[in-house]
């Protein structure tokens, strides 16, 4: 194999994913913490590296416009934003899983205003995931390219025919160096084929109405059934790009990775960048000698269920470890593992839910053992728990200074 | 000096075929509607419109469409985004040989003024600061018009809608005066922006002709008199945007890289005569006529008229 590599961040890698695809259009607009993305490709673009044109547009709102409106014209597009860029943009994100326009939007997470700051988590991502959008969360830098490959062939596959999201985190993937293998291009062409979509385009001898207005119950739904239909299509066109990715490039992705999971009593679940600290600490328990293990989701939209099931069945008890909240109810990805458990006749005697990393937040060594041993406890039970909101003593030590500082108090006297 | 039609300066000219057919939702008397006719005569069918919500949204309703050229249905605030893409996709097809150079087409935004006089300016700006090569065509009615006719910032002072209505407190209904989307576009000094009326039809499709010499945006501001929302029988929209023109509160002009050009100068009959004919306008002349609210509007036009006089024998 003609592969070189090279220590780079997420963000690199996602170009390098771009770059690669030989996209047609980039529109592009800053944000914390995919900018590099887009500064890689406008530079390439520059230098006539890539064969693609690179607009600036005046908001993702626009930008996202523009991006379904270029794929529906049929070009191949790039683009890449994260967390309020993603919300600004997202009724177009609906719009263009509506045009059954394909593309791959690379968004790098990072947790939402307010309060507002920079680091990640998953409240953005997971937002998206009622738009008709596919989604996958990469773990590694390599992992971020080689899904974009991978995304191109699944969304242009007349099966599918939908935009996907390729997710990874912010900071500690986006900024985070790692060694990865560029695959060569012409055997990146062997994998992905041009696009020539046949339902879409615009053009003076094939005139042609896109994004119509329906009238009445009847056509809408008949739309969007077909684009539920064509999402589910993409668990085994996953499969097949898998098995042609895996004989040409010797990496191999399904829409779960298990963690030590054969003999594993408590499983815990998690996604993208801090996956990598759930197997620390899996091997930590191991080394005191608990069977636990760790089921990586990789494939959010369309849901994996008979992936899930197969990897949690007969377990004692299941931790869901959550890097999102939906206030009021509590982890985003526990719910959807309980609905498609419900019905499994094996199911884990306890499903856990724990609330970890908003915004960045550290996942120390004794989270995880307090989330190894509490889910022991529930599946001793039978019973599940939670949700349970992370917080160490320490964290609310600086908590409570940072709030006394914030806090002026009447009676206190000033010096001028 | 007197603007001049080079192209059509007689009605026989204009084009006989139409690119628009009837069949659609739209009102009966859709001052709007005349205007695209018209200007789809000089634009033809090589043509991919890029909706705003709005009434022309109602042009297509699956499984049908009016129009012999493309469409494609955005958002209420990014129609000029949508045509960034269409335009940019169709340029780098053609440049890498995946599209053939005959099947270009020109990229036309289509929306009303609620989109394009609020939510849709950021998209506008970008387009206009890009120069992108498109044409946007805004039909004018006023109000936001698919809704009902609610107030939008293109309402003029003293007309009620549905959301200003008028009361005592607000004798007028609407207080705002017209937002002035020609100055705002102006500031990006685009080639062209023309204001055109269907009831001048020369004037209109000389504008449409002149505005395709040119590369990058062509903005276009179509007076669209509105019965539903206007509140008169459809019958009568000829005279009532006639009166808009021919008492000065419809300028028609053009710019071309910023230069204003006025493209025809009303004897300016009085504003009573084109308010009195329509409902919206009906508080200002019932229970009482309100000659503060109409010697307002009066006074606008003055003001404006005679700004354009200076500017004019000056420049």
């Amino acid at each position: 194999m003609n592969q070189t590599d090279q220590m780079m961040t997420g963000n690199l890698a996602a170009a390098w994913g771009a770059r690669l695809a030989g996209a047609d259009y980039i529109p592009a607009f800053p944000i914390t913490p995919q900018t590099e993305i887009v500064e890689a490709l406008a530079k390439w673009c520059e230098s006539g590296a890539m064969a693609a044109r690179f607009v600036t547009m005046d908001s993702e709102h626009s930008m996202m416009t523009a991006a379904g409106a270029a794929a529906a014209t049929g070009a191949r597009v790039f683009t890449a934003t994260s967390s309020q860029g993603l919300l600004y943009a997202m009724e177009v994100l609906y719009s263009i899983s509506g045009w059954r326009a394909p593309l791959v939007l690379v968004n790098v997470s990072r947790a939402l205003a307010a309060p507002i700051t920079l680091e990640p988590d998953h409240n953005d991502v997971l937002a998206a995931r009622d738009s008709g959008f596919l989604q996958i969360h990469a773990e590694t830098c390599q992992e971020v390219l080689d899904s974009i490959l991978m995304a191109y062939r699944i969304a242009e596959d007349e099966r599918v025919m939908l935009p996907v999201i390729v997710n990874l985190d912010g900071f500690y993937l986006s900024f985070t160096r790692e060694p990865v293998i560029l695959p060569a291009p012409e055997q990146v062409a062997q994998f992905l084929p041009p696009f020539r979509p046949a339902h879409l385009g615009f053009k003076a001898s094939a005139p042609h109405a896109l994004g119509v207005a329906v009238l009445g119950g009847t056509p809408y739904s008949y739309f969007r059934h077909q684009m539920h239909l064509a999402a589910m299509n993409a668990l085994d066109v996953h499969r097949e790009t898998a098995a042609a990715f895996e004989r040409l490039f010797g990496r191999r992705y399904d829409v779960v990775e298990g963690y030590r999971l054969d003999d594993a009593e408590d499983v815990l679940v998690m996604t993208n960048a801090f996956a990598s600290r759930g197997k620390v600490a899996v091997d930590v328990a191991r080394a005191e000698g608990r069977r636990v293990g760790l089921l990586r989701l990789r494939m959010i939209r369309p849901w994996p269920a008979d992936a899930i099931r197969d990897a949690l069945r007969s377990r004692r008890a299941v931790a869901v470890l959550d890097q999102n909240l939906a206030p009021g109810q509590g982890g985003i990805l526990f719910q959807e593992i309980a609905a498609c458990l419900y019905d499994e006749a094996l199911r884990p005697r306890a499903l856990c839910s724990f609330i970890g990393g908003l915004g960045g937040k550290n996942l120390s060594e004794g989270e995880f053992r307090a989330i190894f041993d509490q889910t022991a406890a529930a599946g001793a039970r039978g019973k599940g728990i939670g949700p349970i909101l992370l917080y160490t003593e320490a964290e609310h030590r600086e908590m409570t200074q940072l709030q006394m500082l914030a806090t002026t108090q009447g009676d206190v006297n000033r010096e001028t | 000096m007197p603007w001049r039609r080079e192209t059509y300066k007689k009605i026989k000219q204009i084009p006989s075929d139409e690119h628009v057919f009837p069949g659609t939702a739209l009102c009966a008397g859709c001052g709007g509607l005349e205007a695209l006719r018209l200007a789809a005569k000089v634009l033809g069918d090589d043509v991919v419109y890029v909706n705003a919500a709005g009434c022309f949204t109602m042009l297509t309703a699956y499984p049908f469409t009016p129009f012999k050229g493309s469409w494609l249905y955005t958002t209420m605030g990014s129609a000029p985004a949508g045509a960034q893409g269409v335009r940019d996709a169709l340029d780098v097809l053609i440049a890498k040989g995946r599209l053939a150079k005959h099947e270009n087409l020109k990229v036309v935004v289509l929306g009303g003024d609620g989109s394009t006089y609020d939510m849709a300016l950021s998209s506008t700006s970008g387009a206009l600061y890009r120069g992108l090569d498109f044409y946007y065509f805004c039909y004018d009615n006023e109000a936001y018009g698919n809704t009902g006719m609610q107030r939008s910032p293109s309402t003029p002072y003293g007309a009620r809608t549905a959301t200003s209505p008028c009361s005592l407190q607000h004798p007028a209904g609407t207080m705002q005066e017209k937002k002035d989307i020609f100055e705002i576009w102006r500031a990006h000094t685009p080639p062209y922006i023309a204001t055109v009326a269907p009831r001048y039809p020369l004037d209109l499709e000389e504008k449409f002709a002149r505005a395709a010499k040119f590369t990058g945006p062509k903005m276009f501001l179509a007076l669209s008199a509105c019965p539903t929302g206007w509140l008169y029988d459809p019958g009568e929209t000829p005279e009532v945007a006639k009166l808009a023109v021919e008492t000065g509160l419809w300028p028609l002009k053009e710019a071309i890289n910023g230069s204003v050009t006025h493209t025809y100068i009303p004897k300016r009959k009085p504003v009573e005569e084109y308010l009195k004919l329509q409902g919206r306008f009906r508080h200002l002349f019932e229970p009482t006529v309100q000659k503060e609210a109409i010697a307002h509007i009066q006074g606008s036009v003055n003001a404006y008229w005679e700004r354009v006089n200076l500017a004019e024998r000056a420049g």
